[in-house]
């Protein structure tokens, strides 16, 4: 009897650890199927070489180029905040900062991760925009701008926390032996901490990069609504997750071209962050036991 | 100025320079959100929550997004503290290094990083129109659940892995089964870490905000969801319609209805942080 009750609760969790499996063929059945039906309609060459995307006007087009680079010109812009800001914190907390301070800083930093995205939309828009527009004058109302700055701030604490934690790891016998030869802890920290840490820290970057590109509500609020393929960070963009919200919001028929558009996109964003996290998830088990 | 004094000025510039960023941060969210208690805290009052919504900003409430969010919040905990808590009990206590245990690893961190609107397009696809389960509660719920899971799946694992072996080996050399020892001994000893991650996992979804808008949660709702299968909204969802709006009193609103979520999400935090220092004192 007790046996039979332990087989059937260890069948039923391994049930629950199987919905893990199902969610992620779920994902891709479901943007496979969608986005196979949208290619029999549009030609992949297309998809991948026009210029243009207006699948809600009467002239369609679907390049998805513009949604891309307005992907990535606000992810760009958001590393570019993050990454300088993230490193030098996580330098600075594990390298000079008592560890008092350490232990309170951190938690309040990864508050800046817990705020919900829809707010630091409300930041672009009506904070960060106007105040961007004293300083540039012709910057328009939405813009890559201002949305990549916020998004940067958002995820300052992805790179500063990972970052840590890996700089942290490094034995404390690496950083002695270079004080020993006379070396400052600037020295120490870029000479050795941080090649020693390198691993670690690019993990958190890609996975940094990963979520800008993933990031949806700070863009579909402040960065516009126009797909264009441009690096201005002056002008509004769309981006891929952008898209989605706009088209999901309208009235678009199931089974329509315009519906499965969102499927496409859908499916180029996934490919996007499935490779940046299946390389930082090589790269974390690879070096993982480096100083173990 | 020899090297060494050159080597010691760069040292402490960078001092300097790390202070500037860590404080930058922080003092952006003050400013952040001492801008929005400006903008929003004079809106706030009983009305501003017990109101229905409005065409006209000063009348809006947010009595059915936050009701919405509620539902959302329960149901959600419903069904993903379950199955997230079982599966890491699977991984940690049952699953035998092969390929599946590598495989079930792989993809529990990858579904981490998958962007939160792709759960939406599953959700779409999966819940409102091969379930037909319409744009209900029930299926924004199940969306946000799969959202949330590896997050509940990983916490709960580290939760479990840091219970002392000694705890398990006296469980075991008093006769008991293996469940017994997982449900008398090591769920007790490990509730206070997966209180805490299932406490921040579900903070996120009450701040998420796309997955809902793809699966077809509205920006009005005339009335608060009576059960699971009716039409919902959600703060954030109710925010994001007021910001995309022009008039100035519906900015206002977004304002005052931020300042509820981020209350609601840093009272969350809060709960989690006090239960996570709590716990980490017990072992040692």
């Amino acid at each position: 009897m007790r046996k039979i009750k332990e087989l059937v609760i260890e069948k039923s969790l391994f049930t629950s650890a199987l919905v893990t499996i199902a969610v992620t063929v779920g994902i891709i059945l479901v943007l496979a199927v969608e986005a196979v039906r949208f290619f029999s309609e549009v030609s992949i060459l297309d998809f991948f070489t026009d210029t243009q995307w207006t699948p809600l006007f009467t002239e369609k087009h679907f390049g998805i180029l513009p949604l891309l680079s307005g992907t990535l010109l606000t992810s760009f812009i958001a590393i570019a905040v993050a990454l300088p800001i993230g490193l030098s914190i996580s330098i600075y907390l594990s390298e000079y900062a008592p560890r008092s301070f350490r232990k309170t800083v951190k938690p309040l930093l990864e508050l800046l991760a817990a705020v919900p995205t829809v707010v630091y939309g409300f930041f672009a828009l009506i904070v960060v925009t106007p105040f961007l527009q004293e300083i540039i004058p012709n910057l328009s109302g939405f813009n890559s701008l201002s949305a990549g700055i916020v998004m940067g701030i958002m995820i300052i604490p992805y790179v500063s926390s990972l970052s840590e934690d890996a700089l942290h790891a490094v034995p404390q016998s690496l950083r002695e032996a270079s004080y020993g030869m006379g070396a400052t802890k600037l020295q120490t920290a870029f000479k050795v901490a941080v090649p020693a840490a390198s691993s670690g820290i690019i993990v958190s970057i890609i996975l940094a990069i990963s979520r800008a590109i993933g990031e949806t509500m700070i863009v579909a609020i402040a960065a516009g609504q126009q797909p264009r393929l441009t690096l201005d960070p002056t002008v509004p963009i769309e981006t891929i997750t952008a898209y989605i919200v706009q088209v999901s919001l309208g009235d678009v028929q199931h089974g329509s071209i315009e519906y499965r558009t969102i499927f496409a996109a859908g499916i180029t964003l996934f490919v996007l962050t499935f490779l940046l996290n299946t390389l930082s998830y090589r790269i974390r088990k690879k070096y993982h036991l480096k100083y173990e | 100025m020899n090297s060494i004094q050159k080597n010691r000025l760069k040292d402490q510039l960078f001092k300097f320079w790390g202070i500037f960023c860590t404080l930058i941060g922080l003092v952006l969210l003050i400013v952040f959100i001492g801008d929005i208690l400006i903008d929003g805290i004079s809106r706030i009052d009983w009305g501003f929550i017990t109101d229905l919504p409005s065409r006209k900003a000063e009348k809006s409430g947010i009595y059915t997004a936050l009701m919405g969010s509620i539902w959302i919040l329960l149901l959600t905990s419903l069904i993903a503290i379950p199955v997230g808590v079982a599966a890491a009990i699977y991984l940690e206590e049952y699953s035998k290094k092969n390929w599946l245990s590598g495989l079930l690893e792989i993809n529990i961190s990858n579904l981490a990083g998958v962007p939160s609107i792709i759960y939406g397009l599953l959700g779409l696809e999966v819940f409102v129109r091969i379930m037909s389960l319409g744009a209900s509660v029930l299926a924004g719920s199940l969306t946000l659940s799969l959202l949330i899971l590896p997050i509940i799946i990983v916490a709960t694992r580290e939760a479990i892995k840091a219970v002392p072996s000694s705890i398990k080996d006296a469980s075991y050399a008093l006769g008991a089964s293996k469940w017994q020892t997982i449900w008398l001994q090591i769920l007790p000893a490990s509730g206070g870490g997966i209180l805490t991650g299932v406490i921040l996992a579900l903070s996120r979804a009450v701040g998420e905000t796309a997955p809902l808008i793809v699966v077809g949660a509205l920006a009005y709702v005339p009335f608060a969801p009576q059960n699971p299968m009716d039409e919902f909204s959600v703060l954030p969802i109710q925010i994001f319609n007021w910001i995309s709006r022009p008039q100035h009193g519906f900015i206002e609103n977004a304002a005052a209805a931020i300042i509820i979520l981020l209350l609601i999400t840093f009272i969350m935090n809060g709960i989690a942080v006090y239960f996570r220092n709590k716990w980490q004192q017990k072992w040692k």
